[in-house]
């Protein structure tokens, strides 16, 4: 944008701007009013989280993230009474409350399996993904469009329908419920968006520089480890937090597939419960901790949001 | 021009001395580069789709795997037909995917046509704006049933605060009428961004001098919206539409922790449906052919998805 376009003709004028500013503002707000109410939910005692009118002044707690953290079992005051003293503050707090920590939750193992699935089955996309976008951007492949749809449209079939010959197919072989299975499935659903995606950033690097590199005696191997892909960076990054992205947040498979030691966090987290119903605090502390990473990401990629959720169509 | 000139070059080196240079032929690379992805894909996606094909015509139960199989030929299919359930849940997503898409459009419309005021600060409320969709749908749907609650639920509590209907009754999901609302609302939530974002490079992809000829012609703000803007930022919009029908149209995880398809049936989707079949009634050979009816549909509709994409790319 130029200084010239605040003469222009066609330059909307400043009270259309502080009409439009005020709308997305109010509109930006009130849709984010759901995600702080996670936070803020997160810092809640149970008591306060449940309380009529919703609380939106209160005193602050840890005890959802301890429950989150922990397994508890009810006791009587004397037995509590007749312990030495509490090692720390979640101690404290579930003390008060007339029970005491008997061991550590599922969380961590569960979040732990996400992270493990989640670089694992990106590690894998993106690796493949990046050969066969070259593959596809600088050789002249038979049935190259063909192929290209065939890989993109297995991204849309519906969940639940492929879980069906899955789970069957992962009984035989013996993956059900390992992380070797979700790495693997992962990396089938995000390597149609990692060949897209790629095949369209190296699109852009000129084949120039490595016809020169190969004229200098590169091999073609060489060539594109050398020449491309250090330019393709930026586009590899983009495309593995895309992919590490949609195997952190999916859902379907997990739930279907994983059921013990492989599960992921999003099965998980709405299982939290507490004496008498859901423990929403220690669910919101559960979920602030699980959406925070994704946060960092939406930041980092602002600029490449539009070309990833259009598989490379639309760039900016 | 470049190009052409080295492939000529090449093509005129004698063949084996080309090979050696090269180390491996290029066509020989090209598959080496492109099988991995392809061998995957059969084998995690395109295998398995042959045999809930062949599964489609049995009456296989995978809970009880000793039991004989039985073919049915296309006895499942033609009962799904006269399912009076699977129609029920084909019209349940029918109404989600409708309202959701409109809902969607027009509000992701008109944010993204007011964004392009480009007043101060808008790159920050865009990014903030954008951060629902980027979220899991399954852990938020999860906690959206928190803020449903009666009472003690946030939406609740400001529905019936600005309504001053009371509290107790507003029962987002447990009430037949209002339930397959809840999913509605909380789809629009998270994926209004999504089209925002796309209507948004259709709005900055017309050029400024189409407005510049259209002002100097005199044609009123209606008329250019009319004839300029909505016509040429359509095919963005078409993408969207498409990309959220075919994503709606499939949707589950949200709508299996916000209603699990309660109370009832009645926000029963179709892939809802299909896990209930599959994996709590364990008909198997049942649920791959409904399987394979929405495969079908879904195919048709990412058919027309990637002709729309090309289209758009060629802008």
């Amino acid at each position: 944008m130029s200084l010239t376009t605040a003469h222009s003709v066609v330059a909307p004028s400043a009270n259309s701007k502080r009409i439009a500013g005020a709308i997305i503002i109010a509109y930006a707000l009130v849709s984010i009013v759901p995600l702080l109410w996670i936070f803020a939910t997160s810092f809640k005692t149970p008591p306060d989280s449940i309380a009529y009118p919703p609380k939106i002044v209160f005193q602050p707690s840890i005890e959802g993230y301890c429950n989150l953290f922990t397994t508890r079992t009810r006791q009587t005051p004397e037995y509590i009474n007749s312990l030495g003293p509490a090692t720390g503050f979640c101690d404290e707090t579930v003390r008060k409350r007339n029970m005491v920590i008997a061991g550590p939750s599922n969380f961590l193992p569960r979040f732990v399996n996400s992270l493990i699935i989640a670089f694992g089955s990106t590690f894998c996309a993106v690796f493949l993904g990046t050969l066969s976008a070259y593959g596809f951007s600088r050789f002249k492949v038979p049935l190259a469009d063909d192929l290209l749809f065939f890989i993109l449209s297995t991204r849309f079939m519906p969940p639940i329908a492929v879980a069906i010959p899955i789970y069957l197919m992962y009984r035989e072989l013996g993956l059900s419920d390992t992380a070797l299975g979700m790495i693997l499935l992962y990396t089938a659903v995000n390597v149609s968006l990692a060949v897209w995606l790629l095949k369209g950033f190296i699109d852009e690097i000129p084949r120039e520089y490595e016809e020169a590199a190969m004229i200098d005696g590169y091999t073609r191997l060489q060539a594109f480890w050398r020449t491309v892909l250090p330019q393709a960076t930026t586009g590899i990054a983009a495309t593995a937090i895309f992919c590490l992205i949609f195997a952190w947040n999916e859902y379907a498979f997990a739930a279907l597939l994983t059921s013990g030691t492989a599960q992921t966090a999003p099965p998980f987290i709405p299982t939290i419960i507490g004496e008498g119903g859901q423990d929403w605090p220690a669910v919101a502390a559960g979920t602030t901790i699980f959406l925070v990473p994704i946060l960092v990401f939406t930041i980092l990629l602002r600029k490449q949001l539009l070309r990833g959720i259009t598989f490379g169509a639309v760039r900016k | 021009m470049l190009n052409r000139t080295a492939e000529t070059v090449a093509r005129a080196t004698p063949e084996p001395l080309a090979r050696k240079v090269r180390g491996i032929s290029d066509k020989g690379l090209a598959w080496l580069f492109i099988s991995p992805t392809i061998l995957l894909l059969l084998a995690i996606n395109i295998f398995p789709l042959f045999w809930a094909i062949y599964l489609s015509f049995t009456n296989y139960r995978a809970n009880r795997p000793n039991e004989v199989v039985k073919n049915l030929g296309f006895a499942n299919y033609q009962r799904i037909l006269g399912d009076q359930d699977i129609w029920i849940a084909m019209q349940t997503t029918a109404h989600f995917v409708f309202w959701t898409i409109l809902l969607q459009t027009l509000i992701g419309f008109t944010l993204a046509w007011l964004i392009d005021r480009k007043f101060r600060g808008h790159a920050f409320w865009t990014t903030l704006i954008l951060v629902p969709m980027m979220l899991s749908p399954a852990v938020v749907g999860n906690f959206w049933r928190f803020l449903y609650e009666p009472q003690i639920g946030l939406f609740s509590y400001v529905i019936s605060f600005a309504s001053g209907i009371p509290p107790t009754s507003i029962q987002m999901l447990s009430n037949v009428s209002l339930a397959p609302w809840s999913i509605i609302i909380v789809d629009t939530w998270m994926w209004t961004p999504y089209v925002m974002l796309i209507c948004l490079a259709g709005l900055r992809s017309i050029p400024e001098y189409i407005y510049e000829a259209a002002e100097v012609d005199r044609a009123s703000n209606w008329r250019q919206f009319w004839s300029i803007t909505l016509p040429m930022a359509l095919p963005f919009i078409m993408l969207a539409v498409l990309f959220r029908g075919i994503e709606n149209f499939k949707m589950f995880d949200m709508v299996n922790l916000l209603t699990g398809g309660g109370p009832g049936s009645t926000t029963e989707v179709a892939s809802i449906t299909l896990k209930r079949q599959a994996f709590e009634s364990w008909r198997t050979g049942y649920s791959s052919a409904f399987a394979i009816i929405l495969f079908v549909a879904v195919f048709g509709l990412a058919n027309i998805y990637v002709k729309a994409l090309n289209k758009v790319k060629q802008r």
